[in-house]
């Protein structure tokens, strides 16, 4: 009897574990099906560029169906997750109509899934109402967490005539720890192409002690920030934004007034999980930092943003958990052993941070070793566009 | 400063192993959704965490209860005050 293994979410950890385990499990061994809610994959760093130039939200750089990227084994299933039943191992699901590929339910509106191991890659969203101001204020504050926001603020950026911009975040944690650095830096270097910098005054909001958590790399990001005349500010934690008067507040007690804002907006876990009572009070699903189960549950486990590793959200973390789940799950599911060095995640992340003037630096770790930033250069630039492009290729069929 | 066998802790962080985004957020994160009067420990074995943690306690105006040395790694406790 086949094994059913189901995986919620078609992100990049998600794609990637499904497509491994279709590789190397027969269909003797295991039938592997991945749930969806639109059936479609986005490549979510691309959204840092959108403010910046012409590509449009749909281009294929961006987002491709998911089908396309999934192994021929892989069933796929666009709907909703309503329900998490770990108790009786089954997920209720409410398919999204016109788009189904369901495999025996006669094209019924609802079903239910059993399992017997469960993937959970539910990743993070976005909710404005965590932070007081940002619902009131919508329209009014900008960020490039979803595609279409992220053409909103570019939209924004083409009126902007001069002023203050200020880039913060709305909560902790969030999605891509270098992201709002990287868009200030680019921000600097778009405002300088349009002749629009002089009339601008950048000012860089980080609630740490510094400009970025990793120390390191702070210190290499601080002069640059210093040289290009961007403004900086720290220990400020977002308390509130009044967009009507334009004003930023902090738990500190500082308020800064601001033409143009750029927040991170607050992260969660995602609303089936909340629903379903699995995870923490943000949402997030207790998970073992080796073995990726989560805490108190058995044959289900978690990768990506949906967890509440140390780790940063990244798609990188994602990738590196999803290839040692998936010889995790292999053996779980063969009755054997897992071995301990292809089946335990280490912590490992890599990752790129733009700097501006086309160049970036490379962010590598574990949980043993931290990250010995290079120094910005052109290579690592390049080597960041060239992964947003052989992306499609080779890291959700998990060939990397 | 209590000796740490009096404190009792509501919720325990383990971000030993942590860089990015690293212990101190890991404390920001669990500081945000405890309730007021609630203890916070927070487990990190990043050397920067003896100097950055007690600094963002103190500037966020909470109660830094101390800083516990264990084997390879440091358990930091605060209390949470408003």
């Amino acid at each position: 009897m086949p094994q059913h293994i189901l995986v919620v979410g078609g992100g990049v950890g998600g794609t990637i574990v499904a497509n491994l385990l279709a590789r190397s499990l027969h269909r003797q061994e295991a039938e592997i099906s991945l749930i969806d809610s639109t059936g479609m994959h986005a490549y979510m760093p691309g959204w840092l560029y959108l403010p910046f130039n012409r590509v449009e939200t749909d281009d294929s750089q961006l987002i491709r169906p998911e089908r396309g990227l999934l192994n021929n084994q892989v069933h796929l299933v666009t709907g909703e997750v309503q329900h998490i039943d770990t108790r009786n191992r089954e997920l209720h699901v409410r398919h999204t109509l016109d788009k189904d590929e369901i495999v025996g339910t006669g094209g019924a509106s609802e079903a239910t899934y059993p399992y017997d191991y469960l993937v959970l890659a539910t990743g993070a969203r976005l909710v404005l109402s965590d932070l007081p101001g940002l619902m009131e204020g919508e329209g009014k504050w900008h960020h490039f967490y979803e595609a279409q926001a992220a053409l909103r603020l570019r939209e924004a950026l083409h009126r902007f005539e001069g002023g203050r911009i200020v880039i913060t975040v709305g909560g902790i944690p969030y999605r891509c720890p270098p992201a709002p650095l990287e868009f200030t830096f680019l921000l600097d270097e778009w405002l300088r192409k349009r002749g629009l910098r002089e009339r601008t005054e950048l000012h860089y909001l980080s609630p740490l002690p510094r400009v970025f958590p990793i120390e390191s790399v702070a210190e290499v990001a601080t002069p640059l920030l210093e040289e290009r005349d961007v403004k900086y500010t720290v220990f400020f934690n977002t308390e509130a934004v009044d967009a009507e008067h334009r004003v930023i507040s902090s738990l500190e007690g500082e308020e800064i007034a601001y033409d143009l804002l750029v927040l991170v907006p607050p992260h969660r876990g995602a609303k089936v999980i909340e629903d379903s009572g699995l995870g923490d009070e943000q949402a997030w699903l207790p998970t073992d930092h080796g073995t990726l189960e989560v805490k108190g549950l058995s044959h289900v486990y978690a990768l990506g943003d949906a967890t509440d590793l140390p780790v940063s959200k990244s798609g990188s973390a994602a990738h590196f958990e999803a290839r040692v789940l998936a010889q995790r799950l292999i053996a779980v599911v063969r009755g054997e052993e897992p071995e301990p060095e292809k089946a335990t995640y280490d912590g490992e992340v890599m990752c790129f941070l733009e700097t501006g003037r086309n160049r970036a630096t490379q962010l590598v770790f574990n949980y043993e070793h931290p990250p010995r930033p290079p120094r910005p250069s052109q290579y690592y630039h390049m080597e960041k566009l060239l992964f947003n492009r052989a992306y499609w290729h080779i890291v959700p069929q998990g060939l990397l | 400063m209590p000796e740490q066998t009096e404190i009792a802790i509501d919720k325990e962080i383990d971000a030993r192993g942590s860089f990015c985004p690293g212990p101190l957020m890991e404390l920001i994160r669990g500081m945000k959704t405890l309730p007021v009067g609630g203890t916070l420990a927070v487990l990190s074995s990043d050397p920067g965490s003896a100097r950055d943690i007690p600094a963002w306690i103190q500037k966020a105006r909470h109660e830094f209860l101390g800083a516990f040395p264990e084997q390879g790694y440091t358990r930091f406790v605060a209390r949470k005050t408003h």
